[in-house]
């Protein structure tokens, strides 16, 4: 339960960090953020790399911006201050919802935004946020910035699009327009745990009648995504139990889930209808 | 092995200057290389919180750290906690309320309910059940640990 031997680089820049990941990183170099999910890994030995980049003191990656409608959150913004009210209006709202489902708080003293999506758990509660709001992440290397979609960058499992030498140096989420209304639901056998299933809404009312459907889940499939098919059941009809139940079912018709040992596919797919409609019952 | 590095830590206001390697955890080395060992150590990945101390006034988990990220930040530990022959209000509670059995994982609880009153003294309820519920005590002692926490958190405010 030790961590094997590291090399520890402590760089003060992004530039820094950038080339130091060019040198590194394709030598088994690894980013070090918040640690929470990596230290455990190496701790059990299931990671061993050569190199850690420690970008904990980049004091530029610490900040969370509104510019021109869009939030953007630097590599090492803790899960915690989504506690807070760092982040304005309906955007904001939505993220105290979710930050709370996130492990436990010492956890999120120390853990990342960026650090989560980057580890591209299937059960990440960023992920989904990612997924439902099609945010972008911003990779910077010393070939230069891409920028790609949530649903680009997560591929799967704990693989993403990110190079080795690639530093996620930020998450940027759209604002939501003022009134959306956004529910999130989320389910595992104790608190704090990994979820089984996640499920996150956001819509807007227009004439009584939902536009706009945001519908994204999280923790049931390999990767957390937004459902086309359950958006279609809510569009253009008034929110309320029959909306919600067919939304529910489309998304539980549509998914691959995933099965372990406690959690068969067929459960994943009953708790998918049911945190649906949990989240859209309780969006506001 | 990795090269060894001279760093100094800030351990409940004393400096301790340690040479270790960089794969050291922070509890490893406020324990064994600074021989504070009233925290203490038990699953070693972040799942049961017995290692928790404060770093810059925030509860955290003193195994998922290295002990090199903590050069230059406050750390409390338990130790830190008894003013002269005064123990801390949190102390006092989870003796009056029967808080620990084993007592094993006592000291992360005191650093985690510290830490998260004094940022929120007036924090109740389900709230904080919930970050209650961030460390394991397998005695089962949490309704008294509850009790405990809710007393001292009067306490603090009455003493603050």
């Amino acid at each position: 339960m030790k961590p094997a031997s590291f090399t520890y680089h402590a760089p003060t820049s992004v530039d820094e960090a950038v080339t130091l990941l060019a040198k590194w990183g394709p030598q088994d170099g690894r980013i070090l953020a918040g640690g929470q999910s990596l230290v455990p890994i190496m701790a059990f030995r299931m990671a061993q790399p050569a190199h850690l980049i420690d970008i904990n003191g980049i004091a530029e990656l610490s900040r969370i911006a509104v510019e021109d409608g869009v939030l953007s959150i630097g590599a090492c913004v803790r899960h915690a201050a989504f506690d807070t009210d760092a982040v304005p209006g309906t955007t904001g709202a939505l993220l105290r919802k979710v930050v709370r489902n996130i492990a436990h708080y010492p956890i999120r003293t120390r853990g990342t935004f960026c650090g989560s999506v980057a580890h591209a758990d299937p059960a990440s509660e960023w992920c989904c946020v990612m997924a439902a709001l099609d945010g972008i992440v911003v990779l910077r290397s010393h070939r230069g910035v891409r920028r790609l979609r949530a649903d680009e960058f997560c591929q799967g499992a704990m693989v993403t699009a990110l190079a080795e030498d690639e530093l996620l140096v930020a998450a940027e989420l759209p604002l939501l327009r003022e009134g959306t209304r956004t529910g999130f639901a989320e389910f595992s056998r104790r608190k704090g745990d990994f979820a089984i299933a996640m499920a996150l809404v956001a819509y807007q009312l227009g004439h009584g009648v939902m536009v706009e459907p945001r519908l994204a889940i999280g923790g049931a499939e390999s990767r957390a995504r937004r459902l086309p098919q359950a958006e279609d059941a809510l569009r253009g009809r008034a929110p309320g139990a029959a909306a919600f139940a067919d939304a529910g079912e489309a998304a539980a018709a549509v998914i691959e889930p995933m099965e372990d040992i406690n959690n068969t596919a067929a459960y994943r797919r009953s708790l998918v209808r049911t945190l649906l409609q949990r989240a859209l019952e309780g969006a506001q | 092995m990795s090269e060894r590095r001279a760093i100094t830590l800030s351990i409940n206001g004393k400096d301790h200057t340690v040479t270790i390697e960089p794969r050291r955890t922070l509890v490893d080395v406020i324990r064994d290389d600074c021989g504070q060992t009233g925290t203490h150590i038990g699953c070693e990945h972040g799942v049961c919180g017995a290692c928790t101390v404060l770093i810059d006034g925030e509860p955290v988990r003193s195994c998922l750290m290295f002990a090199v990220q903590a050069a230059g930040h406050s750390i409390r530990t338990v130790e830190g906690l008894q003013q002269g022959e005064r123990l801390h209000p949190m102390q006092e509670a989870f003796m009056r309320h029967h808080a620990l059995q084993c007592g094993f994982c006592t000291p992360g609880f005191l650093m985690l309910a510290i830490g998260v009153l004094e940022k929120r003294p007036d924090l109740d309820g389900q709230e904080l059940v919930d970050i209650i519920s961030s460390n394991l005590c397998r005695c089962t002692g949490y309704e008294n640990i509850i009790k405990a926490v809710r007393a001292a958190a009067a306490d603090m405010k009455a003493r603050a």
